[in-house]
């Protein structure tokens, strides 16, 4: 009974009261969700890195005198409990602006909110080109490379190769199908000669990795385009590696270098395929090696790429808010983010103002093990900024 | 295409119908005894594979031999057939009266610990173990090579099955469970200790889920998301297979795994869809699947232990009366944010006291009410975006849409009762889920469509919500008068008892189906309600989730009385909002308070409230 009569009490206690009065004037709050619980492996490590970044702003006096503070929220990894949560800190905890998000239906539908509300929404993770397409909007910002300017920096490394057979294996979803429909596209425009030879979309979670391999076998291709991840990627790598599907073979992989996906691999990392990811070990510049052991001295752990995107966005939210002053007025917010040039650990980023596109790049090179894990070799960091979707494309489908 | 390769792919088809099969095998069984659908078993599963693992890193370097390696896989299948006993001796038994859906919602609190448990002793990210010492390579056939370890697991299945068989035909256990699986009051009646027998059971089926999920380390990485990827897949093939029917449930898997190898040939894109078509097509042609028996009718009996449903006396009027106004005044004293919680409170009622109409007075439980919710949603969109439709005029388009859907798939859904009519509507929801997910065209994909919102004049949160307020409170009151109305009485004189409301003249597949068709509009009326308050949809809203969450709700709230599932919803909406904030484990505090409003209140909410209202009074 006490459970139940608790639990009553304290959510009508929760509702009826009025939002919490916001705190003192020299504070800035800022709104953040991602799905902490669904996403852990991703998002524990993002939120240290944003961690970071905000304690290093508020530890330096703060911006413009003021601190900032992050309320955090849970989006519970699904679109309805995102617009939610999404409106209690913007109405219950009277944040000024957002940023976060995992998954690309989530990041769409709380930039939609975010359009709605006239509120700022920095997206992080979601990979989705529709963001910067015709579902994006002025109030939304976006951190990470898209699908299709990972996949144009793939097809960039492997275009003078001369492999002419592809196959394509890709998850049953927006992601896997916008990464196969752009690299299709591009193989045509940059590849003259070079067809798609077999096509497979296992659902996501659920690859039946012998069955798919052997139908891309079948078509006996001399390259292979890869975009599964997390536990597909662990099962196709197990029974391709033993099936000999990756020897003779060029195998391009998108995300595969991100330590999220390569770390579990271990010593299994499929030695010299070509993939995007984040090979914090081997970037020599002096900022990036200063924010991995400022990191590694406060987690003990070694930063994972969502590690690195936390950070950055706590750089840009704070040089934002030193060129407005303080200022947290969304349309002031928005003219700042259009014009600055942020200072990150991998070198200055900036955002497209046509679409709202950050420049951060990703790193590309060849999967190697050592010391018994996985890594990258020939690393080379692609500038976003070369990689943007063409502008015509973009203005033939936004609307503001 | 030639013929060796067709041989490899048919030996691919057969590794994947093993693991299936192992997966599926423990669940048939259990629920053949017992009743129970065990939502758990892929959580089982999951901790399997991890008790495995943890079970090989401690061995050090015995590990890496065959002995020590297959030592681990049977030691964790133990282990996890232990943790089947706790559960069932302490969790389940103390249930087994209550109404046949507890002890699911109770196995679905425990998925939510589990998960959670995982990740807090695991850590979350994903964990490669090793390869089988000893079959870490390939022989040639056909000049393919193929996996030794998958030669293993495809001598195993039957292995498996000979190994149930032989235990189930030459043991006096076994033959008790074929009994019990036949017929559980009259082995009951002479003498045997169920007890036991419920708990040696559910101990086999455990470990045999164990089984499977060590089995699955050397062939992919253990993640807390295993539980979830296998779980329905499962529960199809026992399905499709009969339930009960462990030989079915192989015939099934090896169904389901060929069809799958062959399928992604022609169609590379058909890996969403697949098994829910076959299940779809399996119960279409044979209702109780392809080795089960049809259901015995002692479990639709259980209804007859409830008193019958009341129409509302003045106390509870006068309650009814008090909410409302306090609902009228609510905009007064709560935040925009207070509002938004309160519009899903409301959108939610309706949409499970609609699940519970279907399954209170119509005693049709549905897996997949969320194809209702989901189809008014998309229906709503859909005019909005492609047709540049009114708001209003999505109010009435909505649920004649999800209206329209769901008798058309109701006439053959309600041929069928009980687990498989709830299994077939699990089918029509994915399918339509399939859909919303690959037609890209359309419906955005799983992107989904944005930018849904009300008009300017509704735009405002307060006005919406008296929208809100007014739209579902008329559904609430057309389905409390369906309730009271003849209607409603014949579909309890069907449920009850169909000979007897036949021989009197009702027409009860009729009867059903438009009861399954008016729910399904109401339904779908809640999920347009729902879409212009997000302003988005997405597909999520026709998964497997949603449908759980009206389950939850439903059955949380009591659907032996009418008031039940509008009460779980706020119940349950408010636990949400309230539980996600605190923790990052906070599905795991959803969990255990389900299970413990389970243990607690085995009438739902509304039940207990009602009785002692009664005992007092």
């Amino acid at each position: 009974m006490t459970t139940r009569r608790d639990v009553l009490a304290l959510a009508s206690a929760l509702i009826l009261l009025p939002p919490a009065v916001a705190a003192a004037a020299e504070t800035i709050r800022i709104g953040e969700l991602m799905s902490y619980n669904r996403f852990a492996a991703f998002a524990e490590p993002y939120r240290n890195g944003w961690q970071l970044g905000i304690g290093e702003i508020n530890a330096a006096g703060g911006v413009a005198g003021k601190m900032l503070e992050v309320v955090s929220r849970d989006d519970g990894g699904t679109t309805g409990d995102a617009v939610r949560v999404a409106e209690e800190l913007v109405s219950g905890e009277k944040v000024s602006f957002l940023f976060g998000t995992f998954l690309s239906n989530v990041g769409l539908a709380v930039a939609d909110f975010a359009n709605q509300k006239r509120i700022l929404f920095i997206a992080a993770e979601p990979l989705t080109d529709a963001l910067s397409l015709d579902k994006g909007n002025r109030y939304t910002f976006r951190m990470r490379p898209s699908t299709w300017m990972q996949t144009a920096m793939l097809v960039d490394e492997v275009r003078d190769l001369g492999v002419k057979r592809w196959a394509v294996v890709a998850p049953n979803y927006e992601y896997g199908q916008a990464a196969a429909a752009a690299f299709r596209q591009l193989l045509t425009q940059r590849m003259p000669g070079a067809e798609i030879v077999a096509e497979q979309f296992p659902a996501l979670g659920k690859i039946d990795a012998g069955a798919t391999i052997a139908a891309l076998e079948q078509a006996n291709p001399d390259g292979i385009f890869n975009a599964l991840f997390a536990g597909d990627l662990a099962k196709f790598v197990r029974e391709g590696s033993i099936r000999g599907t990756f020897e003779g073979r060029t195998v391009v992989s998108l995300l595969t270098g991100e330590p999220e996906y390569l770390d579990p691999l271990g010593a299994e990392a499929p030695v010299g395929w070509i993939v995007t990811g984040y090979p914090w070990d081997k970037i020599d510049d002096p900022k990036h090696r200063a924010f991995v052991e400022a990191y590694q001295q406060k987690y003990k752990d070694h930063p994972r790429l969502g590690s690195l995107l936390g950070y950055i966005i706590a750089r840009t939210i704070g040089a934002m808010l030193q060129e407005t002053e303080g200022s947290t007025d969304t349309e002031t917010m928005i003219a700042a983010l259009e014009r600055i040039t942020v200072d990150t650990p991998v070198g200055p980023i900036r955002f497209r103002a046509l679409d709202n596109q950050s420049t951060l790049g990703a790193w590309v090179g060849k999967l190697a093990v050592e010391n018994g894990r996985g890594t990258m070799v020939d690393v080379r960091y692609r500038d976003g900024a070369d990689y943007l979707l063409p502008e015509a494309e973009v203005r033939k489908v936004r609307t503001d | 295409m030639d013929l060796g390769f067709v041989a490899v792919q048919f030996l691919n088809g057969l590794a994947s119908a093993s693991s299936l099969f192992l997966t599926a095998a423990g669940l048939t069984i259990i629920f053949g005894v017992t009743r129970i659908v065990n939502f758990a078993h892929g959580s089982l599963y999951m901790l399997g594979a991890y008790c495995a693992l943890s079970l090989l890193a401690a061995m050090g370097p015995w590990a890496s031999t065959p002995t020590g390696f297959w030592l681990a896989v049977l030691a964790a299948a133990a282990a996890v057939g232990t943790i089947g006993i706790v559960v069932e001796v302490g969790l389940l038994r103390p249930i087994y009266r209550a109404p046949e859906l507890f002890p699911l919602l109770l196995t679905f609190g425990l998925v939510l610990i589990v998960q959670d448990l995982v990740k807090y002793l695991w850590g979350p990210e994903d964990v490669l173990g090793p390869r089988a010492p000893g079959l870490a390579s390939f022989v040639r056939i056909f000049g393919y090579r193929f996996p030794q370890y998958d030669l293993l697991l495809i001598a195993i299945g039957p292995l498996a099955l000979l190994a149930i068989w032989l235990l189930f035909h030459r043991t006096r256990f076994g033959i008790l469970v074929r009994a019990a699986t036949e017929d559980r009051e009259m082995v009951e009646a002479l003498g045997v200790n169920q007890r036991l027998l419920f708990t040696s059971v559910f101990f086999l089926g455990a470990t045999l889920a164990g089984l499977a999920g060590a089995l699955q380390i050397p062939r992919q990485a253990a993640t807390p998301f295993m539980d979830l990827d296998i779980i329905v897949e499962a529960f199809v093939v026992t399905v499709i297979g009969g339930m009960g029917s462990v030989a079915g449930a192989f015939l099934a898997a090896l169904l389901i795994g060929e069809l799958h190898a062959f399928g992604i040939l022609l169609f590379p894109r058909i890996t969403l869809v697949l098994v829910f078509l076959v299940m779809a097509v399996v119960l279409v042609l044979r209702p109780s699947g392809l080795l089960g028996r049809p259901e015995a009718p002692s479990a639709a009996s259980r209804h007859d232990s409830f008193p019958p449903l009341r129409p509302f006396g003045w106390r509870a009027l006068a309650t009814v009366a008090v909410v409302l106004v306090l609902l009228l005044l609510l905009p007064i004293f709560v935040s925009e944010y207070g509002l938004k919680v309160a519009i899903d409170t409301l959108v939610f009622a309706l949409f499970a006291t609609s699940l519970g109409f279907l399954m209170g007075p119509g005693g049709l439980i549905s897996f997949g009410h969320a194809a209702w919710f989901g189809l008014g949603a998309y229906a709503a969109a859909l005019l909005v975006d492609h047709l540049g439709a009114r708001m209003e005029v999505t109010f009435l388009a909505a649920p004649l849409a999800a209206g329209l859907g769901a008798s058309l798939f109701g006439w053959v859904i309600v041929r069928l009762s009980g687990v498989y009519l709830a299994m077939l509507t699990l089918a029509v929801a994915q399918i339509l889920y399939a859909i919303a997910f690959q037609w890209v065209e359309l419906t955005g994909g799983d992107n989904g469509l944005i930018g849904i919102w009300p008009p300017e004049w509704a735009r405002g949160r307060t006005v919406y919500y008296y929208l809100v307020l007014a739209v579902t409170l008329s559904g609430l009151a057309l389905l409390g008068r369906a309730t009271f109305a003849p209607f409603g009485y014949a579909l309890r004189g069907i449920r009850d008892s169909q000979p007897r409301a036949e021989a009197i003249g009702i027409d009860a597949p009729f009867h059903r189906w438009l009861a399954f068709a008016f729910s399904g509009a109401l339904a779908g009326l809640a999920g347009c309600v729902y879409t212009f308050s997000n302003g988005s949809i997405d597909p999520s809203l026709l998964a497997i989730p949603t449908s759980v969450d009206a389950l939850v709700m439903t059955l949380l709230g009591g659907i032996h009385a009418v008031s039940g599932p509008a009460i779980g919803a706020l119940a349950f909406t408010l636990l949400e909002d309230l539980v996600m904030p605190l923790t990052d484990y906070w599905r795991a505090l959803l969990g255990a308070i389900i299970v413990l409003l389970v243990l607690g209140f085995r009438d739902g909410l509304a039940g207990s409230l009602e009785r002692r209202f009664a005992t007092k009074g």
